[in-house]
């Protein structure tokens, strides 16, 4: 093989190329032109390192030699001594602040990156339908340790002392409800793992239960080692059709290698999986909802208590955790609390897996600590708003969730600092919204959604979110009164005040955070007939100016509703009363005559 | 049947898999399946690599994973080869893939689209 190639990445995250890495880049090619080495070295522009506070980033290979804070006059001098002698530029490597050594390759800078995988450790790494390679990543192992070395309290224990919040959206403290479900003696309980993700833009459940299926499983005989059951269940929504068919080979591997079954690992321990589908119902993701539904009975919330941890899956004792959840359990258990609870907020240990959607350039599913600030997941890891566009907010905790605007962007984000800023952590979506979303059209598509998904039972949120629905619709149509906003506000705290369940009682939550957030907004729409954003078509008017149409025709002979009329080589006019504001005619006129208002 | 039946076999097992997964220093190449990968393309590409690089009489494991998270990016491929550190290509079509075999694969010399690692793991 030859001899390896020198060769420069050059950093093109967000965050690197705005501050000067386009211009390192053309300046390291005119340097390695000018020296007659463009034929044996490359330049190369890369991803994001994920070391922005260090940027912009300069990586040469072979060596993996990383220079910092590079500069464009740097380029010269990283050719003329790195390139051309082979001396390292000293003063651009990173110094440890109190060592003051140096640290060049990316495993020393490793701790400078923003990113920590403890639940995704195993995502995109292993083959999920292959048990040995699980194993070869330490599969099994805390499993292995909990049935011999650990009592069930002991378990419970490293558990609570960890801090493990649950991931599916309350923040329940892991722990507490496992011990809860040990105190409550019956013949027989049941460890259930909720894996009906529904929240729109989140698919961290999805991820996990794709790419490391072992994990969950292995999390699941823990708990119900800890729990004193014997039996675990795994409610996935039936839309998940490559988490279904990876769950059902990783639960028939896990047995024929005896790590599901009965005398695990030559123990007295017995254990086994079985999964139910779920038909995509959202509220089913409430866990009395889910029990009955994986009854065989309605997917209906039931008040609490009973909790499932005394009365839940056929009327045993019942332990919920989330996938996310599970996931993290065996790293605790190897690990340790002391480990897990170091990483974090006081409140809020570990990390949490959001999945970034909607207006961001970096797309996909990110794992960070608690206590980051959204600036740094939506500038650093996400690489920014598309297009240069504008932050506007960002909605986390999907439909029961708020809106976090501007100002929220540097607080630490955690279970309560998120509720104290009037939405919530949830599942773990995150969707970012620009300058051109409306926020009045925001808080009605989550309503939408909430309208849609409500079971019925109960009158707040069956015939509450139909209400106020239909308020926004108003709103957004420009047809609203301005008593309505004091209407809109009062409907939400009933709703929030009398549901029955967690869906209901946190459906008006967009509503309530867009409102508080956005009153600008909403006030726009109802005095002025006006939508800021200029999302919402009701209100927009496409009207001719008068001193640029020249009576060319094209626009009414392109409109598809006839709305435009005037004679040849006059003035055209729009009956507003018919358009339907689809833009047609603004996009063939050819003299800039159409414009909005 | 592989039963195992204690923590030492487990261990044991462990040992072996890891030996038998990653003990040999070959080229490795990871295709990221996962729903948003395959939505992209990724079986495709799995394909085209695995019967190209048999045409090519280059030996490697390909094997298919989840999804690494990097959406934005899909489909994306991880290549290993020996002795170096994993790099991980992101939007790959047919025409990259092909790039990444005769470059990358074939002599270490790195092409475009590469995303480097933007994470800590407790791996």
């Amino acid at each position: 093989m030859p001899r390896e190639k020198m060769q420069i990445m050059v950093c093109g995250g967000t965050n690197c190329s705005g501050t000067h890495g386009d211009s390192v880049i053309d300046n390291l090619k005119l340097e390695i032109e000018a020296n007659a080495l463009e034929n044996d070295i490359r330049v190369l522009r890369t991803g994001c390192f994920g070391l922005c506070n260090l940027g912009p980033i300069v990586k040469i290979m072979p060596g993996e030699t990383i220079y910092t804070k590079v500069t464009p006059d740097d380029a010269k001098e990283i050719v003329s001594e790195h390139i051309m002698k082979g001396r390292k530029v000293e003063r651009l490597l990173y110094r440890d602040p109190s060592s003051k050594k140096p640290e060049t390759t990316e495993s020393e800078l490793s701790s400078h990156k923003k990113q920590l995988r403890i639940v995704l450790r195993n995502c995109g790494i292993i083959d999920p339908e292959n048990i040995e390679d699980a194993i070869a990543h330490d599969g099994y192992q805390a499993l292995s340790k909990v049935l011999t070395e650990m009592q069930p309290l002991d378990v419970i224990k490293v558990i609570k002392d960890s801090g493990q919040r649950g991931r599916g959206g309350a923040g329940f403290p892991t722990g507490l409800k496992w011990e809860i479900a040990y105190k409550n003696m019956a013949d027989q309980k049941y460890v259930v793992c909720n894996a009906d993700e529904g929240d729109p833009g989140a698919f961290m459940d999805r991820s996990v239960l794709e790419g490391d299926p072992h994990s969950v499983l292995e999390a699941m005989a823990i708990c119900g080692y800890s729990i004193g059951a014997s039996e675990g269940l795994i409610y996935v929504r039936a839309e998940y059709p490559l988490a279904v068919h990876r769950l059902k080979i990783a639960i028939g591997q896990a047995r024929e290698y005896g790590l599901l079954g009965k005398n695990i690992l030559g123990t007295e321990f017995n254990f086994d999986i079985s999964l139910r589908y779920g038909a995509g119902a959202f509220v089913c993701g409430e866990e009395t909802a889910l029990i009955h539904s994986m009854e065989g009975l309605r997917g209906e919330p039931t008040i609490k208590p009973p909790f499932p941890a005394e009365s839940g899956y056929l009327g045993k004792p019942t332990n919920v955790n989330n996938v996310e959840t599970f996931a993290g359990i065996p790293a605790i258990i190897l690990k340790g609390a002391k480990w897990y609870s170091s990483i974090g907020t006081e409140k809020s240990k570990g990390t949490k897996v959001f999945a970034l959607a909607g207006k961001i350039n970096n797309v996909g599913l990110i794992e960070v600590p608690m206590g980051i600030t959204l600036r740094e997941i939506i500038y650093e890891i996400g690489g920014g708003i598309r297009h240069g566009k504008k932050f506007k907010a960002v909605q986390t905790g999907g439909p029961s969730g708020g809106c976090l605007t501007e100002k929220h962007l540097d607080i630490p984000i955690d279970f309560d600092n998120l509720i104290a800023a009037g939405s919530m952590m949830g599942s773990g979506g995150m969707i970012v919204m620009d300058e051109d979303n409306c926020m009045v059209s925001v808080a009605k598509y989550f309503l939408g959604f909430t309208v849609e998904e409500s079971c019925g039972k109960c009158a707040p949120c069956r015939i509450g979110n139909k209400r106020l629905h239909e308020l926004l619709g108003q709103i957004s149509e420009g047809k609203a009164k301005p008593e309505d906003l004091e209407r809109l506000r009062n409907m939400s705290q009933v709703i929030k005040d009398t549901a029955l369940c967690g869906l209901g009682q946190t459906s008006p939550n967009p509503v309530l955070s867009t409102l508080d957030n956005f009153m600008d907004e909403y006030v726009a729409h109802v005095h002025d007939q006006k939508c800021p954003a200029g999302e919402c078509k009701s209100l927009m008017r496409y009207i001719i100016n008068k001193d640029n149409c020249i009576g060319c025709t094209a626009c009414a002979r392109a409109c598809p509703v006839n709305a435009i009329s005037g004679e040849r080589k006059e003035v055209h006019f729009i009956d507003q009363s018919i358009c339907i504001k689809c833009g047609t005619c603004k996009e063939k006129c050819k003299f800039d005559a159409i414009f909005i208002e | 049947m592989k039963m195992i039946k204690s923590p030492e076999e487990l261990k044991k097992l462990k040992a072996e898999a890891t030996e038998r997964l990653y003990g040999k220093e070959k080229i490795r190449v990871r295709v990221h399946m996962g729903t948003s990968g395959l939505a992209s393309g990724a079986k495709e590409i799995y394909d085209f690599i695995r019967l190209e690089l048999e045409k090519r009489n280059i030996d490697a494991d390909v094997i298919g994973t989840g999804d690494l998270g990097y959406s934005f990016a899909e489909p994306t491929i991880e290549v290993k080869r020996p002795g170096g550190n994993p790099v991980v290509f992101g939007n790959v079509d047919k025409l990259k893939a092909d790039e990444i075999i005769e470059k990358y694969i074939k002599s270490g010399e790195y092409v475009d689209g590469i995303l480097p690692v933007n994470y800590r793991s407790i791996n």
